[in-house]
Formats: C-alpha cells, structure tokens, sequence
C-alpha cells in the first residue's frame, strides 16, 4: 500500500482520510526554532467536496488514494446508472448519483466530460464549464410581458428547467453556464 | 517556500528577490555590525562543517563526508555555530558574535528554508534579562520598533487559554486543543512538550509582537535545551516549578530569535545531550556524536553568560515589509 509521508505533502495530492479519498489543498510547515514539527493541511473531500483542516505530526505518514481523471465520452443513462467511455481505449465506467452531482443536469448523450476515478469507481463528474442544449418547451413569449421580470421558464433536452428571456422558442440552442445554472446565450449549432 | 523541485534547464535561473531587496538585505548587515562595533562585540567565525552536531531530537543535521588526511570523516552542517562559539568564550575571547549561514534538513515552508543566515551573540556577564534589554536596543534600530513587551511562557498560556503550562496535565492540553479547534490527524503530539508547542504554534504565536515585539521567557523546564534551569517557588499556589531561563522574541506573530541564560554545567550538559540520543533511538532518529570539544570547555569555565541566535532572513522579511521569505532569499531552496 502505498503511502505519502508529510514531509511529500503538496497541493494536488490524492490521499485517504478517514476512509474517504481527499485531496491536499494546500500544506503549511509548522515549526519552532526548538520543539515538535508539525504540518497543517487543507484538504477537499472528494466525494462530498468538504473542506477540512487537519494537523499532522511531522514525519507522519498517510495512505495515498488511487485516484485519477479521465476524459471520456457519456453515453446513456439506464435510470440507475450513468455509463461512459474512455474513448480512445472503449473502456467503460458506470457512475450512481452521488457521483453525478450535478452533473446530471447539463449531460447530453456523446458530451465529453472529466470524470474522477478512485479505485476504478467514478467518483465525481465534471462537465465542462459551458454546453450547448435545446429548447424542448417552452411558452411562446409574450411581446412587451415584463411582468416575470423579462423571463420565462424553458425545459432544456436533459430534463432541465432554466430561466430563459421571453424571445427564446422551443427547439432553439442555448448556451449554458453550468457553474451557475444560468442561460448565456443562443448558441449556433 | 517549497515550491517542488524545479526543472534544473535553466528556465529558472532568475533569483526570487528583488534589487531593492539585495541593498536592503547588505544595508540591515551593515546596521547589525555597526551595531556590535558600537558595543565592543567582537565579531568572529567558526567552522559550519564540524565532527559532531546538535542532539536536540527536533532538529535534523545535514552531513557529508569530506576527504581529509588520514582518511573519510562524516561532518556535521551546523545548525547554529553555537557549540564552537561556546569553545571562544571559554578561551576567552569575551563578547562575541557572529553572522553565518545555517542549516536544518526537512525545514522547507513559507517561514523556512533549510539554509538560512543567523545572527548569534554572546555577552559574559548578562543573564537572559539583560540579554532582552540589549535585544530591544537592537530591534529599535534595525525594526524601529517599539520597546517590546515581557511575557513568561506562563502569562502567555494563561492570557490566551485559561491555562497553566507547568502543571496542566496532558488530557488538560489535549481538551484545549480540540476546543481550539485543531484537528489532529494521526496520534498526536509524542509527549506533554508536544501538546504545548501545538497549542503554541496553532493558537497562540499569531498574536504575538503585534504592534510591538513580545519577548516570552521562563520556559517549562523539560524545554531547556541549552538553558540553565531555576527552581521557581510559586508563592501563590505553594507549588514550585522549575523554568528554563531561556527566551524566544515574536514580531508580528513570526518567531525571530530564541536565547538562553547559557549552562556552563559540564555535567548536566552531558546529561542532557545523551536524555537526546536515548530518545533519538527510541524514536528512530539518526543518531549524532556528542560534541566533546563542547563539553570538555564547558568543565574548563565557560564564564556566565547569555546568548542568543536570531534569523536574519526574517528580520529581513519584517523590515522589508514582505509577504512572503522567497522576496529576501536570493536562490530559495528550490532555486539554489
């Protein structure tokens, strides 16, 4: 089993935590000019994406994660499971729920995005930071109606509802800001 | 300060500092001989590279081995020139000090980097008392600072937890620690000197020499290292307390200087160093030959004296006024 010993503490490494995988955010060196050494650490989480901050004796050893990123290409939903590929080798990977997130919303078939492996297991899914998506129904907008404030809800082909302004039609493609769940745009096919 | 190992093809050769860093660095040099030229400290040299090291379980030596005549010798990078400085005023050479390079192994951060310049001194005569005042003097020139407050390592407990160092029992410790909201991953600190240097590095030093610096002194007696310990007799309680006369100087939450009402016990220094070795072994540390030469001074007459080291790289970031220790160190660590 492979370990990491504080003195390897650096942002970006997988580690595990309490039987979780984490991530090291951030390691401070902690040292009197007499005494105990010691090392305070931020860490993320990784499966609900916490922030903690722990303190480590110095020389003190910790289990290191098997956890990486892969590109890879969505495919379907069975209702349970989301299943996707790495394309080039057409390795397959089934993430639940949990490890959707989000993600979830802004997924279309044959979008390309990063999921996080631990273990070979998907942990978490991350799709990129703007999508394009269709217009499946919405009300057709009503000239000079400001009274909803210039918006109007559409449903977008995932299943998603999003506020839209009232010039935009059913079929039509949006430009989406996944981070904050916000319409940018029309976007060109 | 660490920032990973870089690539060595060249794309970094720029230093980190500035300048305007390098004359402030030459001039703060300048102002610190000036300083002991005033007072009629000698300024001397002693070797970095010598036979034996510190034994203090929470300091790494780094070593190489030299050819000399006569064969391979494993020497010791020092980890401040305090031993052979010791050898100097036992000779006789009177007020002392020195500007000099150190070295400590696995110290690399924001705050360290594993070779730093020291400043060390040495007055026959002072006790750490008096060793105080002189560092207020030097700090008013070098930092324009204030005349610095005095705490004992007690009143700082007890100021920012409720706490009495000298007597609180480890569970004590370990329940303000958790109160304080650290969360220890692993065992813990090894021992009860742990406890107090966590809650001292996690909730206490930050505050320290805002505003103006804070000497702490009298330390918990098991801190000593090369200090003379008292026997304190605390009237109030009724209980007695033996401290370590020694003392460490904050600026601004940053520890800069640590000194010592120095033990001229030959013997007791003996004992202290090999208590260091047998908990070196039980802890699977490098073991390290005791300094000899130190010792046999130390029964020859050191006269009574006080001294301290202090790190010039973070005198030099806090005059400066910069962030981070990378902006004053020419080629950090991971540059050199």
């Amino acid at each position: 089993m492979a370990t990491y010993t504080t003195s390897q503490f650096k942002s970006g490494l997988k580690v595990i935590l309490d039987n979780d995988p984490c991530s090291i955010i951030e390691n401070q060196f902690v040292k009197p000019g007499k005494g105990q050494a010691f090392s305070r650490v931020k860490l993320r989480n990784l499966l609900n994406g916490r922030v903690m901050e722990k303190t480590f004796k110095s020389g003190e050893s910790i289990e290191a994660a098997d956890v990486h990123e892969a590109a890879m290409q969505y495919l379907y939903t069975d209702g349970e499971s989301w299943h996707f590929m790495v394309t080039d080798t057409y390795e397959q990977h089934e993430a639940n729920a949990a490890a959707m997130g989000d993600a979830v919303k802004w997924l279309k078939e044959e979008d390309m995005c990063d999921v996080t492996l631990w273990n070979g297991q998907p942990i978490s899914v991350v799709v990129p930071m703007f999508v394009t998506l269709q217009v499946t129904e919405t009300d057709p907008g009503l000239k000079g109606d400001t009274s909803s404030g210039g918006n109007k809800p559409a449903t977008l082909e995932t299943g998603t509802v999003i506020r839209v302004p009232l010039f935009i039609q059913e079929g039509e493609l949006l430009k989406i800001d996944t981070r904050s769940g916000e319409y940018v745009s029309r976007a060109k096919e | 300060m660490y920032h990973g190992p870089r690539s060595r093809d060249g794309r970094h050769w720029r230093p980190s500092t500035s300048r305007r860093l390098l004359l402030q660095r030459a001039k703060l040099l300048a102002q610190l001989r000036q300083f002991f030229a005033a007072r009629d400290v000698l300024e001397v040299e002693t070797p970095l590279l010598a036979s034996a090291t510190v034994t203090d379980i929470h300091l790494a030596s780094l070593s190489c081995r030299v050819e000399v005549p006569g064969g391979t010798r494993r020497l010791y990078l020092q980890t401040s020139p305090e031993f052979a400085m010791k050898r100097l005023l036992a000779a006789g050479s009177g007020p002392i000090y020195q500007v000099c390079k150190a070295f400590r192994d696995n110290e690399a951060g924001p705050a360290h980097n594993p070779e730093f310049t020291m400043l060390e001194w040495y007055r026959p005569g002072f006790d750490h008392h008096r060793l105080m005042d002189e560092m207020d003097e030097l700090l008013a020139v070098v930092l324009e600072a204030r005349s610095a407050e005095r705490l004992t390592y007690q009143q700082v407990f007890e100021r920012g937890l409720g706490l009495d160092p000298h007597h609180a029992s480890v569970l004590e410790l370990q329940s303000t620690a958790l109160r304080a909201g650290i969360d220890l991953a692993g065992q813990g600190p090894d021992d009860r000197d742990g406890w107090l240097h966590l809650l001292m590095s996690h909730t206490l030093e930050s505050d320290l020499g805002r505003g103006r610096p804070t000497f702490v002194y009298d330390y918990p007696a098991s801190q000593a290292a090369l200090a003379r310990v008292r026997s304190d007799q605390d009237a109030k309680e009724g209980r007695g307390c033996a401290v370590a006369e020694r003392f460490e100087v904050y600026v601004e939450g940053v520890e800069l200087a640590n000194g010592f009402h120095e033990l001229a016990d030959g013997a007791e220094q003996r004992r202290r160093f090999e208590a260091d070795l047998e908990q070196r072994q039980a802890s699977d540390l490098d073991a390290v030959p005791i300094d000899e030469r130190l010792l046999a001074a130390l029964d020859a007459g050191l006269p009574d004296c006080a001294g301290v080291a202090l790190g010039v790289d973070r005198l030099l970031q806090l005059s400066a006024g910069v962030s981070d220790l990378r902006q004053v160190i020419s080629f950090p660590i991971d540059l050199a």
